[in-house]
């Protein structure tokens, strides 16, 4: 019809007018300067190390360390490396993060459901709980527990004696260890035989109750199969564990094992601190689950506990984990508060290195990798849990 | 915009090259217009602040001495408390000018940290210290195997705990802390069997104990522990002003210059002294170290000389009561020898 054919001719834009040259432009300019940044930082460092006459890289690892450390998990003395003494450090980083991250799950599951319970008393313990800790900066929790409660128990002469041999005093808690004499691979083996058994069981109860309906006491089952079987191969191959039961020495208790009040305090100090957290995360997760679902598993005749335990956790979890993995990541690097009361984490020990070789680049940097490293995992770690958790739709 | 961008990348190299760490500590002191001396928290006698919250001290003293050798002032002078792990970190980096914070002379120190010891204005050695209330029969360092010993993290001290008991084949369970303040609460609440710092520290945290009278110093000494103030290395003007101020202190205690006689000294007759006080006509020694020709006499008014610090500070006139032993001057038997100044 029309004979005014529009056609499309681009328009040429001068290329400073392009938005996308000048994005581009910008961003190579970004990046540039970034790297200019960086570059004169470590020529900077280099040239002022040089001239300080402060020697540089990471030989110094395999120097000798010359110091003791009293909390080991792996072998150790003055004589190892300080490369060694690092492991050491970061043995007990992760040592007192694991133990932390576990008793803190569970005292904020507790805590956290308990802020949801009929019960007034335990709802507002438990709020009473969670605005206490929560409101406390750790450091002091940690010095709460170091200098207000285990500082004050009894000299090590009068120790508190409590069941089963063990001791409480202010140099920790001594309880008797189990001294494992040739022979006793055979309660090893039956410890795995147990697990692997339990695992088998559930699987196939879990398979015959989706066939058939029936159920099966799985959790019995496991709890017998797992104190029967390892004491099963304790009497086979004639008994052959001792216990080291502690003594009193001229200074400390010698013999069994102990737990130091360092370590201890920084354990509880963290537990306690997270739980607080983490109980609030739980009962935003559960509250956000709607109110339908409990009444839909009502509806159909399941009982509360299996639809907390089918329904509701199950949904809840889907909203407690991705805040709960900062929570362990927080736990983790407030770890490194240790250094107050003496507890050698990865911290405290790379100080010392740091003071004696004067490489302090260097060992910042292994601090900063290292503590970047098990952030990473375990946010690697809790993104998997989060997957498996997700909803999926069928 | 290339123009822009050209022009950008030059500033930014020139900058480089223009903000490399100056190497002048003195020129920078003189624009600053005071001395940043690093120094210990809290170790009575040697630096602590008083009731007035006054920095005193052996190791302070020695600071202001620097202070006025620089201004002619001896209140030109802040200091910075540092831990023993943060000591040398803090030199290193510039954020203090000098160390004057008991720290022991080694050659580890001396090389690899990138530190220059100015001389040793205490010879000191490493003991214990054990609560003879709560340890009765304990007398010697050596029976104390087993024990639990408080010790402070990054010092001397506790690399010659490991080897003073690897050597003597006794076990023992360090409790190691940052701070001082930390590791003295930690011995007083009975979390360990003894206390090893060095002796004159013993003293000093013997006298912050809840019962003072209940705490003994045992008598073996296990370590040479000579301290001393340290600088940078790489700036030589700076050093030697550090090196001749400890000097200058002990040639004044030796020709009998103090703190009350120094101007009517000035007006002595004796050359030795004379040059000392930059009184010799014609005298180069004061500028040559890049300070003014009476910088003696600034020291001597503005702290005395090093016998009055150590009788003030940890000597007759302090609680501590420290005898000088080692500490003499050479003349009288002891360690404390000041090259001459001529």
């Amino acid at each position: 019809m029309s004979e005014h054919v529009i056609r499309e001719e681009p328009v040429r834009v001068p290329l400073i007018y392009d938005p996308r040259v000048r994005s581009i432009f910008f961003q190579v300019l970004l990046v540039a300067l970034l790297a200019m940044g960086i570059w004169w930082i470590v020529d900077n460092t280099v040239e002022n190390l040089r001239r300080s006459n402060i020697s540089t890289g990471f030989a110094f690892l395999r120097g000798r360390a010359g110091f003791d450390i009293s909390d080991r998990l792996i072998d150790y003395t003055s004589d190892s490396s300080y490369g060694r003494a690092l492991l050491v450090g970061i043995a007990n980083t992760l040592a007192v993060a694991a133990a932390g991250i576990v008793t803190a799950t569970i005292l904020g599951f507790l805590v956290g459901i308990g802020r949801l319970s009929q019960n007034w008393l335990i709802r507002k313990l438990a709020m009473i709980y969670v605005e206490v800790f929560r409101n406390i900066p750790p450091l002091l929790v940690i010095l709460f527990w170091y200098q207000g409660v285990l500082a004050v128990l009894p000299n090590v002469r009068d120790s508190l004696s409590l069941p089963l041999g063990s001791y409480l005093n202010n140099r920790g808690f001594y309880f008797p260890k189990l001294v494992w004499e040739p022979g006793s691979g055979l309660i090893l083996a039956g410890f795995v035989a147990a697990v692997v058994l339990s695992w088998y069981v559930a699987r196939r109860a879990r398979a015959r109750q989706m066939a058939t309906g029936e159920r099966f006491p799985v959790f019995l089952t496991s709890v017998c199969l797992i104190i029967g079987l390892p004491l099963l191969g304790y009497l086979v191959s004639g008994m052959p564990v001792s216990v080291d039961y502690p003594q009193k020495g001229t200074f400390n208790l010698s013999g069994g094992t102990n737990i130091k009040p360092e370590f201890l305090s920084l354990y509880l100090a963290l537990s306690f601190y997270t739980a607080s957290f983490i109980a609030e995360i739980v009962r935003a997760g559960i509250m956000g689950v709607p109110k339908g679902q409990t009444e839909a598993y009502s509806a159909l005749g399941m009982s509360s506990n299996d639809g907390l335990r089918l329904v509701v956790i199950p949904q809840a979890m889907r909203i407690i984990i991705p805040p709960l993995t900062s929570q362990y990541l927080n736990l983790t690097k407030n770890s490194s508060l240790a250094v107050a009361i003496g507890y050698p984490d990865l911290y405290a020990v790379g100080g010392t290195i740091l003071n004696q070789t004067g490489q302090a680049i260097e060992v910042v940097v292994i601090f900063m990798t290292v503590y970047l490293s098990i952030s990473i995992l375990t946010s690697l770690f809790m993104n998997w849990f989060n997957t498996k958790m997700a909803l999926k739709e069928r | 915009m290339k123009k822009l961008a050209i022009g950008l990348l030059s500033a930014a190299a020139i900058g480089v090259v223009a903000t490399a760490a100056s190497a002048d500590t003195l020129d920078d002191v003189k624009k600053k217009g005071f001395v940043q001396c690093g120094v210990n928290t809290a170790l009575a006698g040697f630096s602590a602040p008083n009731d007035k919250g006054e920095w005193t001290g052996l190791d302070v003293d020695y600071c202001r001495a620097v202070a006025a050798a620089v201004f002619g002032d001896g209140t030109k002078v802040k200091f910075t408390g540092l831990s023993a792990k943060d000591r040398f970190t803090a030199l290193q980096s510039g954020e203090v000018d000098i160390l004057s914070r008991n720290t022991t002379w080694t050659v580890n120190r001396d090389t690899a940290l990138g530190l220059n010891f100015a001389g040793v204005t205490y010879y000191d050695g490493q003991g214990f210290m054990i609560n003879a209330k709560k340890l009765p029969g304990v007398n010697s360092a050596l029976q104390l195997s087993g024990a639990s010993v408080c010790v402070q993290a990054g010092t001397t001290t506790e690399l010659n705990l490991a080897d003073y008991f690897s050597a003597n084949k006794m076990e023992y369970n360090p409790v190691v802390f940052e701070k001082f303040e930390e590791a003295n609460a930690a011995y007083d609440a009975g979390r360990c069997d003894a206390y090893t710092t060095d002796q004159s520290g013993l003293y000093a945290v013997r006298l912050q104990m809840s019962a003072p009278d209940d705490h003994v110093v045992l008598p073996e000494i296990i370590s040479k522990e000579p301290l001393g103030p340290s600088v940078r290395q790489g700036d030589d003007k700076w050093f030697d002003i550090a090196k001749w101020t400890y000097f200058a202190l002990l040639n004044a205690e030796e020709a009998g210059i103090t703190q009350a006689n120094v101007d009517e000294m000035k007006n002595s007759s004796n050359p030795d002294i004379r040059r000392l006080l930059g009184t010799e006509s014609e005298t180069k020694i004061g500028t040559d170290l890049g300070l003014s020709n009476d910088w003696v006499v600034n020291i001597i008014k503005a702290t005395g000389n090093y016998g009055e610090i150590f009788e003030r500070n940890v000597g007759s006139g302090s609680p501590l009561k420290i005898s000088r032993g080692i500490n003499a001057l050479w003349t009288k038997g002891g360690l404390q020898y000041g090259m001459p100044i001529r």
